[in-house]
């Protein structure tokens, strides 16, 4: 079986139809247990005290703002090269979703800094390339509002989507770059010396794995409605010819 | 049952309800808008079988 006949609409609505119960519930199973755990039964960081319980929001969120674009990437350049629909409204239907991650991470950060830097904002890489981020988001959702032919929409917006690819990327990548900012390095890594201790990285890691459940139960879902709304538009253009 | 969260009671506890209103908006809204459009298709999908039936 090929992965291209997801691309057909039909079988989309059939096979996402399925899965969805199944991710909802993982979603809420995880979401609930990672955000419990953290915030009641994670000890106080040494420096940082409680605001420490903020990671297991900012990170997650943060996540997701960088990867619904990078997920938006990819069904952009399908929709580009082979002009599957089920692509394109994918990746109309990731935005919103993608905003409100990227809000969340600002804000939480802000809220963050706040006590642990002494300042909401700062021009910091890593925070202004996340902003420009955002405002990529509101454009990509801007243009295809303002534009009628849903064709014509997803050529423009895919074409957005990989200019804002740069900034996607920065926002992730952007401490590595520049090293004068405020914002530390990656929270997790592979580096045992530069790790999170276990007692806040295993509800985050659970907390992350609820954020991509959720990103990917909302995904279907809208991604659902997009599919049903441009059947409607179809069947409402045939009555009006008939 | 509420932890201890010391001087940062106020930053920690707004993280989380701010975090928790918009992801409420998000949800709802996704959920609000899946079933209007639902609902509207099926009723333009009815009027167009009528409409095949009546010739």
């Amino acid at each position: 079986m090929s992965l291209w006949e997801y691309a057909n609409p039909r079988k989309f609505m059939h096979t996402s139809g399925a899965v969805l119960p199944w991710v909802i519930a993982l979603a809420v199973v995880t979401l609930v247990v990672g955000v419990i755990w953290g915030f009641f039964f994670t000890p106080d960081d040494y420096r940082q005290g409680s605001t420490v319980k903020i990671i297991f929001l900012h990170v997650p969120s943060a996540l997701m703002a960088i990867n619904a674009w990078l997920m938006m990437l990819i069904a952009s350049l399908i929709w580009l090269v082979r002009r599957h629909h089920v692509s394109a409204l994918a990746a109309k239907a990731a935005a919103p979703i993608g905003i409100v991650m990227t809000v969340i991470a600002l804000l939480t950060g802000a809220i963050w800094g706040q006590p642990m830097w002494g300042t909401a904002w700062e021009w910091d890489p890593r925070l202004t390339s996340f902003l420009i981020l955002l405002l990529f988001y509101l454009g990509y959702v801007a243009l295809w509002a303002a534009i009628d032919n849903p064709d014509t929409a997803a050529d423009l917006t895919s074409v957005l989507c990989l200019v804002g690819s740069v900034f996607a990327l920065l926002s992730r990548y952007a401490v590595l770059f520049w090293n004068q900012g405020l914002h530390q390095g990656a929270s997790l890594s592979l580096d045992r010396q530069e790790n999170v201790h276990n007692a806040f990285a295993l509800p985050l890691y659970v907390c992350m794995a609820g954020f991509v459940a959720l990103f990917v139960s909302l995904l279907l879902i809208r991604t659902r409605t997009e599919i049903r709304k441009r059947r409607m538009n179809a069947l409402l253009a045939r009555e009006r010819a008939a | 049952m509420m932890p201890e969260l010391g001087k940062y009671v106020v930053e920690v506890l707004l993280a989380y309800a701010v975090t928790g209103l918009l992801l409420a908006g998000l949800i709802l809204s996704t959920l609000w808008s899946s079933r209007r459009v639902k609902a509207q298709l099926q009723d333009v999908e009815g009027r167009n079988k009528d409409q095949k039936k009546n010739g």
